[in-house]
């Protein structure tokens, strides 16, 4: 099955979107909820993501916690915070903007 | 508060970053582990889980780098592992890096040290509220050469109303006669405006200020005192504020005494070291009740700007006020004398005429310290061809090149740091000795202090010295040439050519400030050395003085000498019991103009006395320019203690008195500068006052320098002391004495005489002669000492250059001496490529310094800052110094064993 690699700059709004969606998660289960949720199409370089959380924790759009997984595993959760919800929506603002105008190129006569 | 709270979260990041480093593991581990057991689950065989894995996950090594570099700080990282291993490296040299950081050590003390001074004096504002607003007011009459010429009591009043200035104070310097404390005391009393304290806008720490709108005439009978003068003469009695205490006979209470720390803006230590002040009008009795105009008999004077005036604005103001006065007043202000008023920032006033020395001695400890990084800079240079080898396995094994800049950089710097930390902890153990080596008449001297400033400024030395000294071979490391570094480090070479001109840049480079310092002590030393030797046209040896002074009280009715011939006593009753004392061989009384080179005479002059202008009988006064002559009086004996000799006409003798004719006694300069090929004997001239008499030429005597050193010939007119009624006496006396014990003996002569009168200044006229030179002794032996310094550096630098040449040359001679070359010849090779380094060196220096030395002509006496001889002399020294820095290894180089060196192969 084909996999497509997500369009550049727009991992956070993944990782963003997905926590906003279920609370609180750690770093396996994003990967898995945004590979599920795209209907196996966008496919995350899984590693890439925790470069990715490590900035969203500097720039305080998300904490980190550690607890344990249903399998009784030490995991790290992360959850959104309210300067996070704020950046979802910049994201979403932006990303909509972006592919609104692409949309409007490619329907161009 | 964003950046504020990120930062935080980075700081937390740093101190666990072992932790975060962990966490991150484990969590990538979980990851990495729940998908192979996904895949488990999903049917794939073990084997190919693990690879699928990893293909999803991406690159570990990689992506844990990028998530711990996202927190920025691994240049903090890399810092502490090049800190780390520099200091490894250090210790590991440990000779080396005690050299380096010696060097450094000295250069950045001495420099540091001088930027206290700098830093002190001429940097920090003074120290009252607005320094900014504080102006000084000075009157010049450019049109006759007089500057600085004090301002008469209209013109004061004229600013006072302008609208100019808050407040403007005239501030006068006198000594007085405190009587009433333990012991009879001069003073150094300061008379101002009663303005005065309200526009410095300080604070007493007991009592009050001056009532700033008291406009009584005459003076206010009250009194502000210095704290070390409550202390000293008071026991610091917390009841002073009730007490009076006597001033030439005048009660004056004391309303304030002032914090201690606290000087008065002056321009001569004397002005600054102020112990009382008392306030007046500067009209009525005992000064006239309407001054005039062309009387210009306050000093200076101090101003206050209004708040937001420029100096600027306020110049342009008083030109105008000038202006209109001019021509309200032409006849107090002829046209030919150009009157003006000069404001310049009070700050000026205090420390403008020690700016050039400070700043000529902190170039010269600046240079010291460039030399001495030059000096580090050409060890590295040498170690790093033989730290080449390392260098290159490093780059071989991927370090990148802006990389190893940096950690060769971070050695520097810890060289350099180390070197200032050393320089500084130096400087805190010598504190004490190096302020006493500081002249005493220093400005500002009690605010030198090893402030936060000053610890910035060594703390940027270092810095600054650090990349000086560490870039050139940082940048030689970077563009290392692999290949050959690897095979040439085997063998121990000469490292690369490039290398190798950069060093011999260096030393050039060394050679030429070292030169131009050395060729700046030497014009100082000259100067001093020549005004050493200069002929005094006196013999100032085994003569000790004694001053007294006789009080001025404000009702002349109270005045017990008011006139010459109530004096003249009193005069020959001092004289009389001094001839009896024990030892004294001659004795002779002055005025204390009468003592040779005083400095505190020479500032009392500039700031209070004023100069002594004079006419001539004969000539018109109007289209003359004023003359303006030294004149002191003296009893006739002064000229045979002093072996000063009397070439025409007589001496005074007891015929002159207060009633016959007043006469003077002229030097020969005096005679030609004004009565050129004639005779002066019998000529008259007088003082440029009104009520002056005139004075009759009766003698002339030889030149002698008793004025200033520097200057030779001035014109000196010597008066007979029964005939003027002189307050400042001195009491010269010859003999071999012991100056404490004979200044004791004086003191209990002349109160047993009168004893209100205080008995101060014991000194040898050598010691005067002496520390009228101290200013010129101190810049002089500071700039030699870093000189000397300089000169060592730069012949420790050469000398390091060749003998590295030669140990890496040992090979090539070896050969050179198999194929039968004469010793002789090596020597001269090696001592030839020396002495080219040292000979452009020593041209660049040479050109530099005459570019440069202009710059200290005002440093300079007898000397022109381009005197041939020194330039010369000193360029001679430096190559012969170089030579022998080369020959210690040009001598190795001879004894060179063929066999040894070529085996060594």
């Amino acid at each position: 099955m084909h996999r497509d690699e997500i369009p550049p700059g727009t991992l956070y709004l993944l990782i963003l979107r997905t926590l906003a969606r279920s609370g609180e998660m750690h770093g396996y289960e994003i990967a898995n909820s945004i590979q599920r949720t795209s209907n196996d199409v966008l496919q995350v370089e899984e590693g890439s993501l925790y470069p990715a959380l490590q900035r969203m924790l500097i720039k305080g759009w998300v904490t980190a916690k550690w607890g344990t997984t249903a399998g009784n595993r030490r995991a790290r959760y992360y959850q959104l915070t309210a300067t996070g919800r704020k950046q979802l929506d910049v994201e979403m603002s932006q990303f909509e903007r972006v592919v609104g105008a692409i949309t409007r190129v490619i329907e161009a006569v | 508060m964003d950046w504020l709270r990120e930062l935080a979260r980075r700081l937390r990041m740093l101190i666990h970053r072992r932790q975060f480093d962990a966490d991150l593991e484990e969590e990538m581990r979980l990851h990495f582990e729940l998908r192979q057991q996904e895949q488990l689950e999903s049917g794939v065989t073990p084997q190919d889980t693990q690879a699928a894995a990893r293909r999803r996950f991406g690159n570990t090594t990689y992506l844990k780098e990028e998530s711990h570099l996202a927190w920025g700080w691994e240049w903090f990282e890399h810092l502490a592992a090049d800190v780390r291993y520099g200091l490894r490296m250090l210790r590991k040299s440990p000779g080396f890096s005690a050299v380096a950081i010696l060097t450094i050590a000295l250069g950045i003390g001495a420099t540091t040290a001088i930027f206290s001074v700098v830093d002190a004096t001429l940097l920090r504002p003074l120290p009252y509220p607005e320094p900014e607003q504080l102006v000084s007011i000075q009157d010049d009459l450019p049109g006759v050469g007089a500057h600085d010429s004090g301002m008469s009591e209209p013109e004061w009043q004229d600013l006072q109303h302008s609208g100019i200035f808050q407040y403007v104070s005239p501030t006068w310097f006198d000594e007085n006669n405190l009587t009433g404390s333990s012991r009879p005391a001069r003073v150094r009393l300061l008379l101002v405006a009663p303005n005065y304290f309200a526009m410095l806008d300080v604070k007493p720490q007991l009592g009050r200020i001056f009532d700033p709108n008291d406009h009584s005439p005459g003076l206010i009978p009250e009194v502000l005192i210095s704290d070390g003068l409550w202390k000293r003469s008071f026991g610091a009695d917390p009841h002073i504020l009730d007490k009076s205490v006597r001033m030439d006979t005048d009660l004056y209470r004391v309303v304030g005494v002032m914090p201690s720390g606290f000087d008065a803006p002056g321009r001569i230590a004397e002005e600054r070291n102020i112990e009382i002040w008392a306030a007046t009008s500067f009209y009525g009795m005992p000064m006239s009740d309407h001054p005039p105009r062309g009387r210009r008999n306050l000093p200076t004077a101090i101003a206050r700007l209004k708040p937001g005036v420029t100096i600027e604005a306020a110049q342009s103001r008083v030109d105008a006020l000038v202006a209109s006065l001019q021509k309200q007043f032409p006849a107090d202000y002829p046209v030919q004398s150009a009157w003006k008023m000069r404001l310049l920032p009070l700050k000026e006033r205090v420390v403008g005429n020690v700016r050039q020395s400070l700043i000529l001695l902190l170039g010269a400890a600046g240079l010291v310290l460039l030399i001495g990084c030059v000096n580090v800079a050409n060890l590295l240079l040498a170690r790093a061809s033989t730290r080449g080898r390392e260098v290159a396995v490093r780059q071989a094994l991927g370090a990148g090149r802006v990389r190893l800049m940096r950690q060769l950089l971070t050695e520097s710097m810890l060289l350099s740091l180390l070197g200032g930390v050393a320089g500084l902890a130096i400087l805190f153990c010598l504190k004490g000795s190096l302020l006493r080596l500081l002249p005493e008449n220093l400005p500002r001297l009690n605010d030198i202090s090893i402030s936060w400033s000053v610890l910035l400024f060594a703390l940027g030395a270092s810095l600054v010295a650090g990349t000086v000294f560490g870039l050139a071979p940082a940048l030689h490391a970077c563009h290392l040439n692999l290949t050959d570094a690897l095979k040439e480090a085997t063998r121990g070479s000469t490292g690369s050519g490039k290398q190798a001109r950069t060093r011999r840049a260096l030393v050039v480079t060394e050679f030429a400030l070292s030169l131009v310092l050395m060729i700046a002590a030497t014009l100082l030393l000259r100067s001093f050395w020549d005004l050493v030797r200069v002929p005094l046209g006196f013999n100032p040896q085994n003569v000790a003085v004694v001053r007294t002074r006789l009080p001025a009280p404000n009702d002349p009715k109270a005045d017990l000498y008011r006139t010459a011939e109530q004096e003249a006593p009193f005069l020959r009753e001092v004289l009389r019991r001094a001839r009896t004392l024990p030892g004294v061989e001659e004795v002779a009384l002055g005025d204390t103009a009468a003592i040779p080179l005083d400095q505190s005479l020479q500032d009392l002059k500039r700031i209070s006395e004023g100069q002594f202008p004079v006419t001539f009988e004969g000539r018109d006064a109007q289209s003359d320019q004023p003359c303006v002559v030294e004149r002191s009086s003296v009893t006739p004996d002064y000229f045979h203690l002093m072996g000063i000799p009397l070439l025409r006409g007589r001496l005074f003798d007891d015929s002159d008195n207060d009633k016959s004719p007043q006469v003077a006694a002229i030097n020969e300069e005096f005679a030609q500068t004004y009565w050129p090929n004639q005779n002066p004997l019998g000529k008259r001239f007088k003082q440029n006052r009104a009520d002056s008499p005139w004075i009759t030429v009766i003698g002339v005597t030889a030149n002698a320098r008793t004025a200033s050193l520097a200057y030779g010939a001035v014109p000196q007119a010597y008066l007979d002391i029964y005939q003027t009624n002189e307050r400042r006496l001195a009491v010269f006396l010859r003999g071999h004495l012991n100056t404490a014990a004979i200044a004791e003996e004086m003191r209990s002569q002349i109160q047993s005489v009168d004893s209100t009168l205080p008995v101060s200044g014991a000194q040898t006229l050598s010691e005067t002669v002496s520390a009228s030179l101290a200013e010129r002794r101190f810049s002089m032996e500071m700039v030699g000492l870093f000189a000397l310094t300089a000169l060592l550096l730069a012949g420790l630098g050469i000398y390091g250059v060749i003998s590295y040449t030669v140990s890496a040359c040992t090979h090539e001679i070896g050969i050179r001496l198999a194929l039968g070359a004469q010793r002789r010849n090596i020597l001269s090779t090696v001592l030839r490529q020396g002495l080219r380094l040292a000979v452009t060196g020593a041209a660049v220096g040479f050109i530099g310094a005459l570019l440069l030395s202009h710059l200290m002509a005002g440093l300079l006496y007898g000397v022109r800052p381009t005197d041939p001889l020194t330039f010369t002399g000193v360029t001679a020294v430096f190559i012969a110094v170089a030579l022998f820095a080369c020959y210690i290894p040009a001598r190795r180089a001879t004894e060179v064993d063929p066999v040894v060196a070529l085996r060594h192969e």
